[in-house]
């Protein structure tokens, strides 16, 4: 295998990373003003109710204003001083392992930092109109901090230690805010699920990085990928699919997809942060970042594609049937986020890919979510699309940018999804042979099926009669939440184009993830040709849910429909997988253990603490109180101690 | 007594020796220097007598507590000048006509029995608990519990005041049982720490009858106990034709006269020095007396008594046995396992807060045992520092009983201590301290003690009575962490025991209890070290 990372080898000397100095002293601000923002709201208490949404708005604004100062200024750099480290104290120095808390902003950190401080700040906005009537919007906002914090030290983390901490902060942030009304059993059940599968991908994570030391002898980004070409292929195949692990955790690619549909239990704000702009893109971050160890991992780096296809058809397919909008918004970011995984699973000529998909992906799908959190907010907070029907002109603003994402998302020619969807699958046909032909056609039989599902999202909710409760009351939302949305339309229109225009993205990256691929890949069908034909199935998709939702009428009830379907809008029985293969026979493990322990380790040490105790109870009456019976033991225990010395020597 | 005369009567030996060749009768050289810390504490004892005799009633017990702080102070001022003067290390050695050692373990070994006896006797000070003149203390020792007589002596303010100079006696005594170089001295030492103590615990002002019941039982015991060890001397002598420890140690490593002789002998001495130390088969007094005893007594005996009984077996079976280690450590292997099982065991049925602490010293005794196996520095080192922290924990243990009161007086029933976390959190909590140090938990000093005995006896090859050690700990610390069950997550008895506010004396040594538990739990090392550095006998 030809080696394509030179940059980042010559960049892996410890010396060629600069020292962050200047305007990137700053780097540090950018974690500051979250974690200042969720402390003073979490400590304050209710003394900060009345101006806690303020607060956490400005502080994660402030967050994205430092971002846009470092950004122009790492932009005026040279592209070889561009990478800067800020080390900001030693956290573990203990024999060999040394840990700095450090700060590494480089291009692909950059861009996460402006997607999260940018459509994070765009959320908390929002959420100040979505969260007028909550009690505890203080709370709330204070949770989205340490959400946004969490997330950006994951992604600025230097080492992988340090990027585990951030991992961790934003497992714990996910949780607080999915089971934010956790007063229904069934949505703290919805936090606790989010977190177990986490839970499952963490331990990847920290077994990752204790593999990591242990042949490495260091955990950070530069020591270790520069290490990564004397490992031996098996250990870094095993490194490789221990973080692979970790990424389906947080990323809800399959087998740990099972919780992202049901962290719609949260506010609709958190369900936009968690699937645009923090959560799920750490493990795409994860998988691109550690490029060095699985370009060396063939083995590994094909297994990420092929997880990152099956997730994004099983996403896609969970999406045809489901009813609940928000659900089949979560179902299309699984799939999305498929896309993703399968780009990054391509290697070097995927990475630049991966990331631009997610960046445009973090718009049109923030929009998405805003719209549908609109469009409950105007309807009672009613999910269920075959109650709603016709809203197009109750709500022209949430129509318009609704529209605009869903355009965006289904690959509508020269808006944003466009540009990046097309760039994954034209890669993947790019890889030649079995491998890419099968990965290529599976991601373009996934963009009909999106183009299916979003169509029929689309036509359900703002077209076709109205299928409205008969209480609700649609109505636009207020500027404080419209603004928001129309921002991140214009997001979903433009930025797809912008990054696109002559590789810009792809050459920013360049340095940090290699080039772009293009050059080596065999070409199995020239760009055009592949352009086309997703149109075509794109167009496909679309026309064949047009006539299925928009031509005919829409049942109020949902139809018992075809097997498929059943399977469709259960999951398909992911979570009765789950727990036939995981929780059955771990209950019935824990059941018998717990039976074990019972009779026989309780059984062994409780007859045991019983035969103490009655051996004590005997042995007391041995303390009869009298000084005769106390001299006569003494006189035996003499005879006993002279005995004793004399049979020693005999 | 003095030291002068019991030093003059041990070198007999040796001074009827050169009389005879002299033709008269030479003065026994003593070094004061070095033995300034007996002088010191013995003197006081006597000054105290006379304070008994001339001062007046009301201005005695003021004067008392005044010269007994005052003597414990200056002798452990006099042994630190001892233990750091320079002319003195290369001297470090067999003094007073070869009666006495002094050398690292005996100077480690007073600094630490004066350091627990000054704690404890800022019990025995305390009055405002038990309202009185006396204190805890019968008013008048010689009369009958609720007769006319008493009635009378405490009407006119009589107070045991005697108490102080019997305290400083029995001191003096246990400062000079480990630093004694022939085995009449250790009993001359044994007696003169033992006789104060007999009357000491009977001078209970509560529950007198049960107090004189276990003064009698000690006296008579402790007499038994020493003619054992009277007659093992006799034995001893029988074989080396000597009484000097190093002489027996000669003598019994060129093995010549009778072996019998000489085990016996070896078996009868460890008899006594195992009743003094509280060790099973030998044990049977100690929750009898320990519970009638004057809490402070107690206290005072629980920690004092065992440090001078652990030192003088220490240097009788380093010094005098050494050589014998193959015939005695099977022996200690048994004793130590037996002691620590009966005092785990038997102590999870107690329902005494006072017998319950009785029978965790006698585990404890056993754990102190594992170390003496060791039969090396390590393992002296390690007996060092335990003793050190467990009596600092044990004096703060009685110190807690003697807050804990009720109309009746100190309410030791374990029933009345339930929920006392929840009435006074401070006291219990300080309780609690002290019980997970006995228990060996980290970051108390019962653990760093724990650790130093155990692995010096499983370097030692021990390792069988270490395992036995540390089931005897598991079976311990339920006892231990039942109390602190009791105490903090029991509902508290609506007309239970209220924790007395005490002077400032109970206070300081409950703080200091406190305060050398948790330091030499965090970090051990200086005392560690000191006891590392003090760790061998001059033989």
């Amino acid at each position: 295998m030809s080696f394509p990372y030179a940059p980042v080898l010559a960049a892996a000397e410890p010396a060629s990373v600069a020292q962050a100095s200047g305007t990137a002293d700053l780097t540090w601000l950018l974690l500051a003003f979250p974690i200042a923002g969720a402390a003073v709201l979490l400590l304050g208490g209710r003394r900060t109710d009345r101006f806690g949404h303020l607060l956490g708005t400005l502080a994660s604004a402030a967050s994205f204003v430092v971002a846009l100062v470092l950004w122009l200024d790492m932009a005026g750099r040279d592209v070889e001083e561009r990478a800067t480290i800020q080390k900001l104290w030693t956290a573990i120095d203990v024999g060999r392992f040394h840990v700095d808390i450090a700060l590494q902003l480089d291009q692909l950190s950059m861009a996460f930092v402006l997607l999260i401080t940018g459509v994070g700040t765009l959320i908390h906005i929002y959420s100040i109109g979505y969260m007028a009537h909550d009690p505890d919007r203080r709370r709330f906002f204070a949770y989205l901090n340490l959400f946004v914090a969490a997330m950006l030290l994951l992604v600025l983390g230097s080492d992988y230690f340090v990027v585990y901490i951030g991992w961790e902060g934003v497992g714990l942030a996910s949780y607080l805010l999915i089971g934010f009304w956790g007063r229904n059993p069934a949505y703290a059940t919805a936090a606790k699920k989010a977190f177990v599968a986490n839970r499952v991908g963490d331990v990847g994570m920290s077994l990752a990085i204790i593999l990591m030391f242990t042949t490495f002898g260091a955990t950070d980004f530069v020591r270790v990928h520069a290490a990564a070409a004397g490992a031996g292929e098996g250990t870094l195949t095993a490194i490789g699919l221990l973080l692979l692990l970790a990424a389906c955790g947080k990323s809800a690619q399959l087998p740990l997809q099972s919780w992202l549909g049901d962290a719609m239990a949260g506010p609709t704000p958190v369900s936009a942060l968690i699937h645009a702009a923090t959560m799920v893109t750490a493990g795409v971050y994860l998988i691109v970042r550690s490029g060095p160890i699985f370009d060396l991992a063939p083995t590994a780096q094909l297994v990420v594609a092929i997880v990152g296809a099956a997730t994004l058809v099983f996403g896609a397919v969970i999406g045809l049937a489901k009813d609940d909008i928000k659900k089949a918004l979560a179902a299309s970011t699984m799939s999305q986020i498929g896309y993703m995984v399968l780009a990054a699973g391509l290697g070097p000529a995927g990475y630049a890919v991966a990331i631009f998909h997610l960046l445009t992906h973090g718009f049109f799908k923030a929009g998405l979510f805003l719209g549908a959190g609109s469009v409950m907010h105007a309807m009672n907070d009613t999910t269920d699309m075959r109650r709603f029907g016709g809203l197009r002109t109750a709500m022209p603003v949430t129509f318009v940018t609704f529209g605009l994402g869903y355009l965006a998302i289904i690959g509508f020619p020269l808006l944003s999804g466009f540009w990046s969807k097309d760039k994954i699958i034209e890669t993947a046909f790019h890889e030649g042979g079995v491998e890419g032909w099968t990965l290529g056609v599976v991601a373009l039989l996934g963009a009909g099926i999106t183009a299916f599902y979003m169509t029929r999202v689309m036509v359900m909710t703002f077209f076709g009669p109205r299928r409205w409760a008969e209480d609700a009351h649609p109505h636009e939302a207020p500027a404080v939440m419209t603004a928001p949305m129309v921002l991140l339309a214009l997001g979903s229109v433009f930025l797809g184009g912008i990054l696109a225009y002559g590789g810009m993205l792809q050459d920013w990256l360049e340095p940090v993830v290699g080039g772009h691929g293009e050059e080596e890949g065999v070409t199995t069908l020239s760009p055009i040709v592949v352009t086309l034909l997703t149109l075509l199935v794109v167009a496909g998709g679309a026309a064949a849910a047009y006539l299925q939702y928009g031509r005919r009428e829409v049942p109020v009830v949902a139809p018992v429909g075809s097997p498929a379907t059943i399977a469709a809008r259960n999951d398909l029985y992911q979570d009765a997988f789950n727990e036939a293969v995981l929780m059955r026979p771990g209950q019935y493990l824990t059941r018998s253990l717990v039976y074990a322990d019972n009779r026989g380790v309780d059984g062994a040490v409780n007859g045991l603490a019983a035969l103490i105790g009655g051996t004590s109870g005997r042995l007391r009456r041995l303390q009869t109180g009298f000084v005769r019976s106390y001299a006569l033991s003494m006189l035996g225990g003499a005879a006993l101690v002279v005995g004793a010395l004399l049979l020693v020597r005999i | 007594m003095t030291v002068a005369a019991v030093v003059s009567a041990a070198s007999v030996p040796a001074a009827s020796v050169s009389a005879a060749a002299a033709d008269s009768i030479p003065a026994p050289h003593i070094e004061y220097g070095v033995l300034s810390p007996l002088f010191v504490v013995f003197g006081a004892a006597v000054l105290g007598v006379l304070v008994e005799a001339f001062a007046p009633r009301a201005a005695r017990w003021a004067v008392q507590v005044g010269l007994t702080v005052l003597g414990l102070v200056g002798a452990f001022v006099a042994v630190v000048l001892v233990a750091s003067s320079d002319d003195w290390k290369g001297a470090r050695a067999v003094v007073a006509e070869g009666a006495v050692t002094v050398d690292g373990p005996t100077l480690f070994l007073q600094g630490t029995i004066l350091l627990l006896a000054f704690v404890a006797v800022l019990l025995l000070a305390e009055r405002r608990l038990d309202p009185g003149p006396s204190g805890a203390f019968a008013a008048q020792a010689s009369t009958v519990p609720g007769s006319p007589g008493e009635r009378e002596a405490t009407r006119a303010g009589a107070a045991q005041t005697e108490v102080f100079p019997l305290t400083l006696f029995a001191v003096g005594g246990m400062l000079l049982f480990p630093a004694a170089n022939d085995l009449l001295v250790a009993f001359v030492a044994l007696e003169v720490l033992s006789l104060p103590l007999y009357l000491l615990c009977g001078l209970a002002r509560r529950r007198r009858l049960l107090s004189q019941e276990a003064a009698m039982k000690y006296f008579l015991l402790g007499a038994f106990s020493s003619a054992f060890f009277l007659y093992g001397i006799a034995l001893l002598y029988g074989y080396a034709g000597s009484i000097r420890l190093s002489e027996i140690a000669d003598a019994a490593t060129q093995a010549q006269g009778s072996d019998v002789l000489l085990l016996s002998g070896v078996g009868l001495v460890t008899v006594g020095l195992l009743f003094k130390a509280g060790a099973a088969p030998f044990h049977a007094w100690t929750p009898d007396v320990y519970q009638g005893a004057p809490t402070a007594v107690t206290a005072f005996m629980a920690a004092c008594t065992k440090v001078a009984a652990f030192g003088a077996l220490l240097r009788i079976y380093y010094v005098a046995f050494g050589g014998l280690k193959w015939e005695w450590r099977p022996l200690m292997w048994g004793v130590a396992i037996l002691t620590m099982l009966v005092g785990a065991v038997i102590s999870l049925t107690q329902q005494d807060v006072k017998r319950m602490l009785a029978y965790s010293s006698i585990a404890h005794a056993g754990f102190v045992l594992v170390g003496v196996l060791a039969a090396d520095d390590a393992g002296l080192r390690g007996v060092l520092f335990y003793l050190l922290a467990y009596g600092f924990a044990t004096i703060g243990a009685f110190a807690v009983v003697t807050m804990v009161r009720d109309p009746a007086g100190e309410a030791t029933h374990l029933s009345q201590w339930a929920g006392l976390g929840r009435r006074s959190p401070l006291v219990a909590g300080a309780f609690a301290i002290f019980l997970l140090s006995f228990a060996g938990i980290p970051l108390t000093s019962g653990f760093m003690s724990k650790y130093a005995v155990f692995s010096a006896a499983l370097d030692g090859g021990a390792s069988p009575v270490v395992v036995v050690a540390v089931l005897a700990s598991v079976v311990a610390a339920f006892f231990y962490v039942r109390v602190i069950v009791l105490m903090f997550f029991s509902e508290p008895a609506a007309d239970g025991p209220t924790v007395a506010v005490p002077s400032i004396l109970t206070t300081v040594a409950l703080a200091l209890g406190v305060t050398v538990t948790l330091v030499l739990g965090v970090i051990p090392q200086p005392v560690l070290d000191l006891a590392g550095d003090a760790a061998a006998f001059v033989r």
